[in-house]
């Protein structure tokens, strides 16, 4: 039991991990990670929405008709992300403001209906809250990943969570403006499939 | 009138839905493979989203600001945009095949398609009269089926490159997408 929870955790982190390994949930990859804050606000609040909804889901796995189940999962995770939109308005309004619409559109990320459909539908609770975490963890490490990149070569610093940045470049390194825009987005991720391929090549 | 067409324009080219606002993402690269695809994918869109953008505007302003239930925007929308695909489905089937026969498949995929349920938030957020979110609606879905369309046309290209190892497929398909981009950053002074 032990091992199999082991093991749907640490798939999310490497061998599965959105959005590398499944190409899925690409807008808020592009969108939000014009800096790493952005990057961390947003792959928490998906954490939070998938390990709920995997949990909500699995649990009424046997209650919810087949025929019905799409409808039904995406109320449940719309609903989660209510929640999610009203905490952090209440506790992190900048970030809330930051992330704008993106909050609301976790309903629409292909990753949480992914694994509600291919996963939470079919096994048992504590595996599924293991999936989700896993999940979300690497969600989120992908969407830092890519924030560091953009924001050290689009912006030369590095901030997380306000105050002053934690890594400078120094003063005669001119910033690239163009990878913290939308093109800079898309060649950003681009490269780093290219070098999870290269990586996972064996 | 003259504002309305230049808040199209903006929302075709200048504030492009996939190049510059980064929504419907995954049906950008899934569906742009073939030529075929993407030209169904990006009418099924338009179709849904003008109708989409006009339903919601209308739950939003006569039922959520009505009974004072905003916070209810998220769940409310989504199901507006899942039953009306789902009724959009039944009805071509029934009444026009022919069009069923082609945009069929896309549908359903329709629901999670972010560009989809970003519009209609973004109709809601910038406060736009119902003529001007139906205006939006359309612009939007116009820009998304172009972006796609052009996309399709240099992935057929691709295909007959040779492409390094591990740039293939999806890779590279970024790289190209985010060129694409640039060339649209250049409309920027447009308006």
């Amino acid at each position: 039991m032990a091992q199999s929870i082991a093991k749907e955790f640490t798939k999310g982190l490497w061998a599965e991990i959105p959005p590398f390994r499944l190409v899925l949930g690409l807008c808020p990859t592009l969108a939000v990670t014009k800096s790493v804050e952005n990057g961390i606000g947003m792959g928490i609040a998906t954490t939070f929405v998938l390990v709920f909804s995997n949990l909500l889901i699995s649990l009424l796995r046997n209650v919810i008709p087949s025929k019905v189940r799409i409808a039904c999962f995406v109320v449940i995770i719309a609903t989660f992300v209510t929640i999610v939109e009203l905490l952090m308005q209440a506790y992190t309004y900048e970030l809330f403001l930051k992330l704008g619409i993106f909050i609301p559109l976790i309903v629409v990320n292909c990753i949480v209906l992914g694994r509600a459909e291919a996963f939470a539908g079919k096994n048992t609770p504590i595996l599924s809250v293991a999936d989700g975490l896993g999940m979300g963890i690497g969600f989120t490490l992908a969407l830092a990943s890519l924030g560091t990149v953009r924001e050290i070569l689009g912006n030369g610093t590095l901030t997380i969570w306000g105050g002053t940045p934690i890594f400078e470049m120094g003063a005669n390194f001119m910033p690239f403006k163009f990878m913290i825009e939308a093109p800079g987005a898309f060649i950003g991720l681009g490269l780093m499939l290219c070098m999870m391929n290269l990586i996972g090549k064996k | 009138m003259g504002d309305l067409f230049v808040l199209a324009i903006s929302c075709i080219f200048i504030n492009n839905i996939l190049l510059a606002q980064y929504l419907g993402n995954c049906p950008f690269l899934g569906t742009s493979k073939k030529m075929e695809t993407a030209v169904g994918m990006g009418m099924a869109v338009i179709f849904v989203l003008v109708m989409a953008g006009s339903l919601t505007w209308i739950v939003n302003e006569y039922l959520l600001k009505a009974l004072d239930v905003v916070y209810l925007q998220t769940v409310s929308f989504i199901l507006v945009i899942a039953s009306l695909v789902q009724f959009v489905e039944m009805f071509l089937k029934k009444s026009i095949p022919a069009l069923y026969a082609g945009l069929g498949i896309f549908l359903p995929l329709i629901t999670t398609n972010c560009a989809v349920m970003g519009v209609c938030l973004i109709n809601i957020k910038e406060e736009y009269t119902f003529i001007e979110a139906l205006v939006t609606s359309f612009a939007y879905a116009a820009g998304f089926a172009l972006a796609l369309i052009l996309f399709a046309g240099i992935r057929e290209r691709i295909l007959l490159a040779r492409v390094p190892k591990p740039l293939q497929d999806t890779s590279i398909g970024l790289i190209t997408a985010g060129m694409i981009a640039m060339t649209f950053m250049s409309f920027k002074g447009m308006v």
